[in-house]
Formats: structure tokens, C-alpha cells, sequence
């Protein structure tokens, strides 16, 4: 019922046509594979991968959520990905460039939200944005804090220290740093992992938004079902590496479930859509049953 | 907060009568030694052979532990001419702490200057780290005034040779905290400089620094520490100048109330020394 095979047809329309737009997509964003991964591993242990054979593609203007157990190499992936890691063996090419170390193309957040905490959420985004336009004038690097601090809603809290502010807040500040550097996509790793469940609604709510608006192309790390399915067009399941009576079986990309939901879904009405429920018990079978958690 | 104005206030108050306390204990301790009614019950032969045998017994008694109204017309003394100059062996108290602190402020500055970017460097890359450890382990803990002898002899030049002395006691401190900060620095600080692109020396400033200052201000707020306690040691052997060598001198000179005097102030300008390194590291801490 859902397999990488269920992908929908490349859409070669001209831009913002809403005709042309099918009921659950912008297609119009969409250009094929323009995040490639060929056959990605990470061994630490030579004999036992930790994931295996890892292959996928993300287009632009693509949503696409990652979700698995802890250990099954979630993480590896995106630093990969973020080229803050490197693989054993396998390649990422992006927009046509192997990626082979962290770059400002690539916006990443971060679990931890990784702000300075000696700097004011202004400064923090600030030394994002002068790394990314080291030329720009002072005028022009505010401005540009300001709207992305706006985007998230935290005019009132510009001049603070990280310590000043909520778990939410904060996460919210590593988001507007990610998104001002206008990278050409963004990598999250289970941004909302540490707040609490009416906190992490709201940004979800807010991350969508910005993401709709942007065309951004998103890559995010989840342990949070229904956030895999509010936000994703496709959703990676990802297996733990285990032993079999065969041997090792190293872990990796199980199941690519591309998700039936129309794209304009919300987060109050999301359980009231038809197809719901049946994609929401697909996911969390596969957890339960065939992921391999340790 | 009033309340902690309160206990403020009340800490205040007891300091001040132990203080009390301790000036009192003094007043009585060095008072008891009257010399009246010493001569009661001695004939004037036994006076004269006690003056023949050098115990006079009608003469004030001296060189004892100073009574507290010597110590406070000496400290009196001090204080209200501080930057006189009569000479080698008699100038002002302001002076000769002007020269350890010149001396403390020379090698302490020097110090810096090697410890802290070698502390960084050697805090980056864990091959220098390990390369330099035996070094460090063998050379932090011998005492600074070891190195004098040799000091003397390569150098030679006291002075110089005592602001060596500063150099080395303070350099070990600063360097092991900078590494030691260095190298903590958080994995996503630095990763975030990564996927910025920041440049090696942007990042250096505007990451690494700020992220270690508090550790290295530590390493620097002891490292004043111990140099304030080296000089008063150094200056007693180099001997010319600076609040050490005040402190010897008036030993040679038996004079007591000088000596404790020198004491005090010492401790005070340490006090104030730390003080300021706490200010300071007030300044660079932040709360995570």
C-alpha cells in the first residue's frame, strides 16, 4: 500500500500555476533528485555496520522526515548529510556537488539548539548571518536579524540572552538562525525533541508555515509519529542493525512511505482526515514490530 | 532581598566585633609587662649589679611584641607619607609596592602573553596536548623559586631575574586552564561554526575565546594568586626594592610594627588583586 513506488509523477508544470497543483502537493517546487545518496555506510566496528546501503533522493522543495529507534544511525545520517561526519562508504550529492564537508548551503538545527549563550538571540543570528554575507553592511545584517526573528515571533525577545528564554524560544532562535543563512536546504535533528508537547505543537505549526512559504527543503530527524506525518511528504523508516540466525543484518532504510494526506493539513484536524489513522498504525507497527530496537 | 541585606548587615557587624575582639586580645596580651615595682624589694647594690649584667630593670622593657598603640603610630606613619624617598633602604610604602606590583604586572603580563595562545593551540590539537604534557607535569609543580640560582646566573640582573621568577610561577596555571578550556569547548558550538563556514580566526575570537574565557580567567585569577605570593619570596632574596625586600629589612631592623604592617598590606593588596580577577570574570562568565 505504501512503497517508494506510490511516489507521485514528476510534475513538470511552470511555476506557481495553482491549477496545475495536485490536491496534496506543490508540485510546481518539485525538481528530481536534487539530494542524492548513493549506497551510505558507517562502520565503527569494521564487521558490523551501523547502517548499510542507505539510498534515497530528496527533491526540492521536498519534506522528508526520517524515524527510527535510537542507534539505528539517524543521526549519522544528517551529520553526513551536514558534513559535519563522515561516511564509510557511499556519497551524498547535492545540487550536483558531492558533499564533502559542512557548508553554508546546508542549514542545520540542532537537538540542543546549540545558541551561544554569551550572545543576545540578535548577536546569535547576527554571527550566522555575517558568515554567510560577510560583506554586508551593519544596516542590512539587522534588518535581515530582525525579519527572520519576526518569522518566529520573537520580536519582543531580540535583545536577550539564550538563558533568558524558554526551552521552545530557544529552539525556536536555532530555527531563525538555520533559515536566515537562506541555505538551499535544511537539515533538523529532532528539533523538538526536548520540549514539551503544547510547545511543540506550536512551533510545528510555525515550521510549516515557514517551510510552505520558503519551498524550503527540509530533512528532519523524528522519534515523534504524528509529527513524521503532520510534516512529511515521505517518511524514511529506518531499521536498528541486528543479528539473525543468518549473520549481522546491518541497519537502513526499511520502508519509504510517501505520505496520502493532502499537503494542507493541520495539526487540530490532522486525525480527522481520512487515511489517518491507517498511515499512523503503518508507521507504528513497523516500530513495534520490525524496526529491531535494542 | 531584604533579607539578604539583613544577613549582609549582620555579617558586617560580627566582622567587625571579632576584628574588635582580636585588637582587644592584643591591647591586653602586650600591656600586662608593666615595669613599675620591678625594683620593689631590691637594694641599690642588687640594682647596680642587675644594670652591671645588662637586666635593667628600670628601663622599659623593649623588643617584646609591640603594644598596639606602637603598631598604630607606625601604621599612622606609613600611611600619611607614603611616597617618601630617603634612599635605598628607607622609602615610602606606596613605593615599594609600586615596584612588586611593576614586577607582578611585567612577569605576569609576559605570562599571558606565552601561556594563553599557547594554551590555545596546545587546547586545539590533541597531538600538541599530549606532545606537551610531560613537560608541563614536570615543570608546574617545582617551586618558583628554584629557578633563582638560575635566574641569577643567566640573566644577571636581580630584577629582572625576580620578574623571571613571576613569569614562570604564573604561566603554568594559565596554560593548563586554557588548554583545559580550549579543548571543552561544546562539539555544537563548533559545529555550528562549522556549517557557517566560519574562518579558522573568526572562530577562534568569536567562538572559542568567548566560550573558554571563563576557564582561562580562572587559570589567570590564581595565577595572580601565586604571583603575589612569589614576590614577596623573590624580593627577599634579590633584596633592593619592592614590598619583600621592605619586609626583610625592617626583620634586620628588629622593627616589629614594620614588619606586621608589611604583612597587612600584603594581604589587603592580594585581597584587592582578587577582587579585581573576580570582577573581571564576572564580566566573561555566562549562563548556559
Amino acid at each position: 500500500m505504501w512503497s517508494d513506488v506510490a511516489q507521485r509523477p514528476a510534475v513538470s508544470a511552470p511555476p506557481s500555476t495553482d491549477a496545475n497543483d495536485t490536491p496534496y502537493r506543490k508540485a510546481s517546487a518539485v525538481t528530481q533528485g536534487f539530494l542524492q545518496i548513493d549506497r551510505l555506510s558507517k562502520a565503527f566496528v569494521p564487521a558490523k555496520p551501523v547502517f548499510a546501503d542507505v539510498s534515497f533522493t530528496l527533491d526540492k522543495g521536498e519534506f522528508v522526515c526520517i524515524i527510527g529507534h535510537s542507534g539505528c544511525g539517524k543521526t549519522t545520517i544528517l551529520n553526513v548529510l551536514a558534513g559535519l561526519d563522515t561516511a564509510t562508504s557511499g556519497t551524498v550529492i547535492m545540487d550536483g556537488r558531492e558533499v564533502a564537508g559542512p557548508s553554508l548551503d546546508r542549514g542545520v538545527v540542532f537537538q540542543s539548539h546549540a545558541l551561544m549563550p554569551w550572545l543576545t538571540v540578535r548577536q546569535n543570528i547576527a554571527f550566522a548571518v555575517k558568515s554567510r554575507w560577510p560583506d554586508w553592511k551593519k544596516s542590512q545584517v539587522d534588518a535581515h536579524v530582525e525579519k527572520f526573528v519576526a518569522l518566529v515571533g520573537l520580536s519582543p525577545a531580540i535583545d536577550k540572552k539564550p538563558s533568558q528564554l524558554s526551552g521552545g524560544m530557544k529552539q525556536r532562535v536555532g530555527i531563525a538562525r538555520a533559515f536566515s543563512i537562506q541555505p538551499k536546504m535544511l537539515l533538523l535533528d529532532e528539533p523538538f525533541g526536548a520540549l514539551d508537547a503544547l510547545t511543540r505543537g506550536t512551533i510545528q505549526d510555525e515550521l510549516m508555515t515557514i517551510v510552505r512559504q520558503t519551498q524550503q527543503t527540509v530533512f528532519m530527524i523524528t522519534h515523534d509519529v504524528d509529527e513524521a506525518i503532520l510534516l512529511a511528504d515521505r517518511i524514511l523508516l529506518m531499521s536498528n542493525g541486528n543479528e539473525t540466525p543468518e549473520g549481522y543484518r546491518p541497519g537502513g532504510i526499511a520502508e519509504v512511505v510517501v505520505n496520502p494526506l493532502p499537503r494542507e493539513r493541520t495539526r487540530t484536524s490532522l486525525h480527522h482526515l481520512d487515511g489517518y489513522y491507517a498511515l499512523r498504525n503503518h508507521i507504528v507497527d513497523f516500530l513495534v514490530t520490525r524496526a529491531k530496537a535494542h | 532581598m531584604t533579607a539578604a541585606k539583613n544577613l549582609n548587615l549582620r555579617a558586617g557587624l560580627l566582622s567587625v566585633l571579632i576584628f574588635l575582639t582580636l585588637l582587644g586580645i592584643w591591647y591586653v596580651a602586650t600591656s600586662s609587662s608593666g615595669a613599675s615595682g620591678a625594683t620593689a624589694g631590691m637594694t641599690a647594690e642588687q640594682i647596680e649589679y642587675a644594670k652591671m649584667m645588662g637586666k635593667d630593670p628600670g628601663a622599659s622593657k623593649s623588643g617584646g611584641f609591640p603594644t598596639l598603640g606602637a603598631m598604630g603610630s607606625t601604621v599612622w606613619g606609613h600611611l600619611s607619607n607614603p611616597f617618601y624617598d630617603n634612599g635605598p633602604n628607607d622609602k615610602g610604602i606606596a613605593i615599594q609596592l609600586a615596584h612588586s606590583l611593576g614586577r607582578v604586572a611585567l612577569g605576569f603580563g609576559l605570562a599571558c602573553l606565552v601561556a594563553i595562545p599557547l594554551g590555545f593551540i596546545i587546547g586545539m590539537s590533541p597531538l600538541l596536548r599530549r606532545a606537551f604534557d610531560p613537560f608541563i607535569q614536570v615543570l608546574k609543580p617545582i617551586s618558583p623559586l628554584a629557578w633563582m640560582p638560575l635566574a641569577l646566573y643567566t640573566i644577571k640582573d636581580s630584577s629582572i631575574s625576580g620578574i623571571f621568577v613571576i613569569f614562570i610561577c604564573s604561566v603554568w596555571p594559565m596554560l593548563v586552564n586554557t588548554a583545559f578550556g580550549v579543548a571543552s569547548v561544546k562539539r555544537d558550538w563548533l559545529n555550528v561554526s562549522a556549517t557557517l563556514e566560519v574562518n579558522p580566526l573568526r572562530k577562534a575570537f568569536l567562538v572559542i575565546l568567548p566560550a573558554a574565557a571563563p576557564t582561562i580567567l580562572t587559570g589567570m585569577r590564581i595565577s595572580m594568586g601565586i604571583a603575589w605570593l612569589v614576590i614577596v619570596a623573590a624580593e627577599m632574596l634579590v633584596g633592593g626594592t619592592g614590598i619583600g625586600y621592605f619586609v626583610w629589612n625592617e626583620w634586620n631592623n628588629l622593627s616589629l610594627t614594620n614588619v606586621i604592617f608589611a604583612i597587612l598590606v600584603i594581604g589587603v593588596v592580594g585581597m584587592l588583586l582578587d577582587l579585581a580577577f573576580g570582577q573581571l570574570q564576572k564580566v566573561v562568565t555566562y549562563v548556559e
